[in-house]
């Protein structure tokens, strides 16, 4: 047992900081300390860059051309890549349907997805929640309906994060109405520029537009571009909330906003907060370590990562209230004009002030999102503790 | 709406406070206020006491003996006993047998046993809960047979409080099994003294003995002794446990639990300066007591509404919740704050009155005991998880 | 970065897990606490015997070099059977200070023979008035002749009655609460004018209030350098805080498995009570306090040796808030969810609560070292 890095482990963090600093905007930057919203530019030059060093994809295994990082490696990138207030890298893509197409898709499937998931010239968003059908996933009704060599998709998908930007999305779509609701489930594979699809934006607590209704008036799919099985799509669709709970715990973009907390926060009182918090991420990391490593001597991520997710949301929500705490009273003024375009306006009080308050309304979604905290506690309640 | 008392009210506390320096026993008043363990006859003193002066079933109607507070002096009352430390009053007797046997019981019951409860001259206890009926009370065995004019009780009753001082227990059995749980069950006053009942302690993790399993082995109880109809027992444990679930919260004894936690703090030295002027465990107290204050403005605004004529409805059940959790943390925080030495335990000084000297002040080591000893309010009396589902159900229409 | 254990490791861990089954069950562990003692001679000749009093220290000094895991390893599996040999007073403290500032002579004198299972120790630092502070001590040790004269109170010392030595945190020099001018003496437990006030705690372990009236010892007891005491102690008192939060971590295991169990078969409204969703998500949560618990205390493990002091007292707090934290946690809801049974002296679950509560209690509670904590990351 040892946390101490290996000679080669050092130059290899040295090179990952060397590269954000030569790559990252320093505009980008500005906006993840202070906590403002990016626009698709901030996020897409970036993750090109990344993309052009073969580091976008950094989890993949070599053979579908991920850079085959150890645990150490992966570690060490996120983490040096939030000090250097990187953004955090799109999900959807890269971490959701990639791993799906590379595990369950046909070669051709992932010779023609794959490289523009690793190089983001490809964007893409995820079709999974619908309005009848949230913590209960398996409930959904968009119906792909057979066609030729064609399904013909009808139905709605909501919450869709950076469906405006997206030019692909993932869906869950249903292909049997008749067999129990996990089992006429399919994943499927559209193009955002298809006729007959409607992106409506939905407009967010802090004002912020980030997620989107969009809608499915007889859209045409080429039946190529179903992944796995007809009516296997459950399947990817666990496999993929199994992988989206490891990452969601966000714990290096956590340990950048203690700091950033440290350094924004006068107020003595605070101070045992910042330190409570620090040490939940602490607990936090040490415990995604523990899984990683196990991970590592060849087991899959268990059951019991749905309570990394739980602790990783509940942990950025505070560390958003106790910024906002931090700024008092002046978080109360509302400058969108600051949050969301790049204005020249001044803050009333200090810079960090304005998101304050906005990103602690919008961080009560990550106790939401990506199975709430109460549909976790269920996962982990049924498969590990047995009851 | 009016917070502030009348020259009247301001005159009756005064009253209450002179009868109590008058007539509670100062070897009492000692123990209550250093959180000592308290006897049968130390009880009884103080109880007969309230008994002879018409107080000690202060919530009872004039109509059956009590002496018709208003809220505001049931209040008063409450308040002035618990400054003077006064002890708890057990409410076996007084506000759950006493109430069921004026509401539901007959004439001749209410002339048998109302007055030995007025006067605490028989002392009672609760023998409701059972081994496999905890939070599920409904589905109780304890079973009573007819046989001529008696009943013939066999079972067990267990978390039966005080059971090994009782003179008396009220029980719930089981008269009917071939109908629902809720609808073959009926109330039954039962002598302790009745031959083929046996009492066993159960130790508690503080290694004290307050409750007892109690067994039935063909106890004789004359039907006489059945309150209400029989089958129909369940009314009056409802209107039992709703009455319980009022006092339960005692807000009273949780703001002498915070000045008595203020006095540790006082005393207790941290870095050569009294515990009390640390700011984080300032705060603690300070959040503590706003807790105790929201309980207190809550549970007068369901007296003003009984005041009023209402009846105390499910929304008592949240009363129940916070006091618990109060008189917890109360206790967690005396144990936090004599640190490292409410480690010592000190069986004979906690139970046999010895006269060891304490390791450091006497509050130093009943702090862990009373900690450990209080995460039952929780438990009893309806779980906390059994008053939500009570809130939720009822209140909320969940 | 590798956080698997070595075959080596897991062989110590099989065999301190092999010694709770087969020893420590809960009627045999009440039997021991009810001896004079307090915990059994036998077993401390097998942890002897099977070299677990020798995992701490270095080869040099007599030990095996299993180091800050080593102790970990053991002090779960300890936790998970409430076992009662002094094992902390007197290998992770006692050794532990003789060790990092002992003598040569001292360390053949004491650390060896304790090794082979033939001394014990106890450390007296807190007084009444010390609270969490290390350098509140008042017990003053005045020079006489070539040796010194020690006169004072120590309170709650574990193991102070089985103790063969007991080292002793006196003042020296400097004035109340300096951590200047401490010094630690190593004291005969039959010492003259040395008298103690034995009782157990509130779970089942053994200690003592002891008077220091004009004890005498020799130049020789000094352990360490007078007047600076302070930061051995400091180090030690944080080697201890990360023991006890490895014995956390098993006793969290240990109420959790009860738990768990318990909420399976015991039955109300006809089901098992573990079908109503509150008790599900309340024993989830008690599993993620209890996995984070093993997390800070892995991460404190292997923290405490680092050369920055900083980073070691850094590490020992925040596992000690963590533990405070989870094992309140898990300990409390252990009994909400036991009902009545839960609050009794029948079922293990009190008795692995009242170790959770009083670990939080000892060299500092979670409020305690979340502010050494801030002060240290403020600082750092």
């Amino acid at each position: 047992m040892d946390l101490a890095l290996k000679p080669e482990h050092k130059t290899f963090a040295d090179e990952v900081r060397d590269f954000a600093r030569k790559n990252l905007s320093p505009a980008t930057k500005a906006k993840t300390f202070s906590g403002k919203h990016y626009d698709r530019d901030d996020h897409m030059v970036w993750q090109q860059a990344l993309g052009k060093k073969g580091w976008l994809a950094y989890t993949w295994p070599k053979k579908y051309g991920g850079p085959g990082w150890d645990i150490t490696q992966r570690f060490l990138f996120e983490n040096v890549l939030a000090e250097e207030s990187a953004p955090r890298i799109i999900p959807f893509g890269v971490k959701m349907v990639g791993p799906v197409i590379y595990t369950f898709a046909t070669d051709e499937q992932k010779e023609r997805f794959l490289p523009g998931i690793r190089s983001s010239s490809v964007s893409w968003c995820q079709g999974y929640s619908e309005p009848g059908a949230g913590s209960d996933l398996a409930n959904l009704r968009t119906r792909a309906k057979r066609d030729g060599d064609h399904y013909i998709v009808n139905g709605q998908k909501t919450w869709t994060s950076s469906a405006h930007w997206a030019d692909w999305i993932f869906c869950l779509v249903r292909t049997n109405t008749e067999a129990k609701p996990q089992e006429g489930i399919s994943f499927l594979l559209i193009d955002m520029k298809t006729p007959g699809i409607t992106v409506r934006p939905i407009i967010m607590l802090d004002g912020a537009h980030h997620v989107n209704d969009v809608f499915f008036d007889n859209v045409r799919v080429p039946v190529a571009n179903c992944i796995g099985k007809e009516n296997e799509g459950w399947t990817c669709a666990k496999f993929l909330l199994a992988n989206e709970r490891l990452g969601i715990a966000e714990v290096p973009a956590s340990k950048r906003g203690v700091r950033t907390l440290r350094s924004i926060s006068e107020d003595p009182s605070l101070a045992e907060k910042i330190a409570d918090v620090d040490l939940q991420v602490q607990a936090l990391e040490m415990s995604e370590l523990r899984a990683l490593s196990a991970m590592a001597a060849g087991g899959a991520p268990g059951p019991e990562v749905s309570t990394l997710k739980v602790r990783g949301s509940e942990i950025q929500q505070r560390i958003a209230e106790l910024a906002m705490e931090a700024v008092g009273e002046y978080a109360a003024p509302y400058q969108p004009g600051m949050l969301f375009q790049d204005t020249n306006e001044t803050p009333v009080g200090p810079d960090h002030a304005p998101p304050a308050a906005p990103r602690y309304f919008n961080m009560r979604k990550t106790s939401i999102y990506g199975g709430s905290t109460e549909i976790q506690k269920n996962i982990v309640s049924k498969m590990v503790l047995g009851l | 709406m009016d917070l502030a008392f009348t020259a009247e009210e301001r005159k009756f506390a005064d009253d209450v406070r002179a009868f109590v320096k008058a007539n509670l026993p100062a070897d009492v008043r000692e123990k209550v206020k250093n959180g000592k363990h308290l006897g049968r006859d130390d009880y009884m003193r103080w109880q007969q006491a309230l008994g002879r002066n018409g107080w000690l079933v202060y919530t009872w109607p004039k109509k059956h003996g009590g002496p018709g507070f208003t809220p505001s002096q049931r209040y008063i009352f409450e308040n002035v006993c618990a400054e003077e430390y006064a002890p708890g009053i057990i409410p076996f007797g007084t506000k759950m047998v006493g109430p069921v046997i004026y509401t539901f019981g007959n004439d001749e019951q209410k002339a048998k046993y109302l007055p030995a409860i007025r006067e605490s001259t028989t002392w009672w206890c609760q023998g409701y809960s059972e081994p496999g009926s905890g939070s599920d009370l409904a589905s109780l065995r304890t079973k009573a047979e007819k046989e001529g004019d008696h009943y013939i009780v066999n079972g067990s009753k267990t978390w039966n409080t005080m059971g090994h001082w009782a003179d008396w227990i009220f029980c719930l059995v089981r008269t009917d099994p071939k109908v629902k749980p809720q609808e073959g069950i009926s109330f039954l006053l039962i002598d302790m003294k009745t031959p083929g009942i046996t009492v066993k302690p159960i130790i508690m993790a503080d290694g004290g003995h307050e409750v007892n399993e109690v067994f039935f082995d063909n106890v004789k109880v004359p039907v006489a002794n059945l309150v209400g109809k029989e089958n129909e027992g369940w009314t009056c444990a409802k209107f039992l446990l709703a009455n319980e679930r009022l006092g339960i919260a005692a807000v009273p004894q949780s703001k002498r639990g915070v000045e008595a936690l203020k006095d540790i703090a006082r005393i207790e030295q941290d870095n050569g300066r009294p515990l009390i002027e640390n700011k984080s465990f300032a705060e603690k107290i300070a959040d503590l007591e706003i807790q105790v204050t929201a309980l207190e403005y809550t549970e007068l605004r369901v007296l003003s509404t009984m005041a009023h004529g209402g009846q105390p409805g499910p929304e008592v059940s949240g009363l129940k919740i916070r006091g618990s959790e109060i008189q917890q943390r109360i206790s967690e925080l005396a144990m936090e704050a004599v640190g490292e030495y409410a480690a010592p335990y000190l069986p004979g000084l906690l139970w046999q009155g010895s006269n060891e000297e304490p390791v450091g002040p006497e509050y130093a080591h009943l702090a862990a005991p009373r900690y450990f000893n209080a995460r039952k309010t929780t438990i009893y009396g309806g779980s906390n998880e059994i008053q939500k589902g009570i809130i939720s159900k009822m209140v909320l229409g969940l | 970065m590798d956080l698997s254990l070595s075959d080596e490791q897991k062989q110590l861990q099989e065999s301190a897990e092999r010694f709770v089954r087969e020893k420590y069950t809960f009627e045999n562990r009440r039997k021991i606490a009810a001896t004079e003692r307090g915990w059994l001679l036998e077993n401390w000749a097998q942890f002897a015997e099977l070299g677990w009093l020798a995992i701490p220290f270095s080869e040099d000094d007599g030990g095996i070099g299993f180091g800050s895991i080593g102790t970990m390893i053991v002090m779960e599996q300890f936790g998970k059977g409430l076992v009662l040999e002094p094992f902390l007073p007197t290998v992770v403290l006692g050794g532990g200070l003789i060790a990092s500032a002992g003598s040569k002579a001292q360390k053949e004198a004491l650390l060896a023979p304790m090794i082979e299972g033939k001394k014990q120790f106890a450390l007296a630092w807190l007084e009444r008035q010390s609270r969490y502070n290390l350098a509140d001590i008042s017990l003053k040790a005045t020079k006489e002749g070539a040796g010194w004269s020690l006169s004072g109170h120590k309170g709650v010392v574990y193991n102070a009655a089985s103790a063969d030595q007991i080292i002793v945190l006196a003042r020296t020099a400097g004035s109340a609460r300096e951590d200047k001018g401490l010094t630690l003496f190593v004291v005969d437990g039959k010492a003259k004018g040395l008298s103690r006030r034995d009782y157990p705690t509130q779970d089942a372990f053994r200690a003592s209030e002891l008077t220091f009236d004009k004890v005498s010892v020799g130049a020789d007891a000094v352990l360490g350098k007078v007047d600076a005491a302070f930061p051995v102690v400091e180090d030690s008192v944080d080697r201890a805080i990360v023991a006890l939060c490895a014995e956390a971590t098993g006793c969290m295991d240990a109420i959790n498995a009860a738990t768990l169990e318990y909420i399976k078969t015991r039955k109300q409204f006809g089901v098992p009570i573990g079908k109503f969703q509150v008790l599900q998500h309340r024993m989830v949560d008690c599993f993620t306090n209890a996995q984070e618990a093993r997390s800070m205390t892995l991460m404190a493990s292997l923290k405490i040796d680092d050369k920055d002091g900083i980073v070691r007292r850094k590490a020992a707090s925040g596992a000690k808030v963590q533990i405070g934290k989870s094992g309140k946690f898990c300990g409390q809801s252990a009994v909400q969810m036991h009902g009545g049974m839960g609050v009794t002296d029948e079922l293990s679950v009190s008795h692995y609560f009242k170790r959770l509560t009083m670990i939080d209690m000892m060299f500092g509670n979670q409020q305690h070292h979340l502010t050494r904590y801030s002060n240290l990351a403020m600082a750092a």
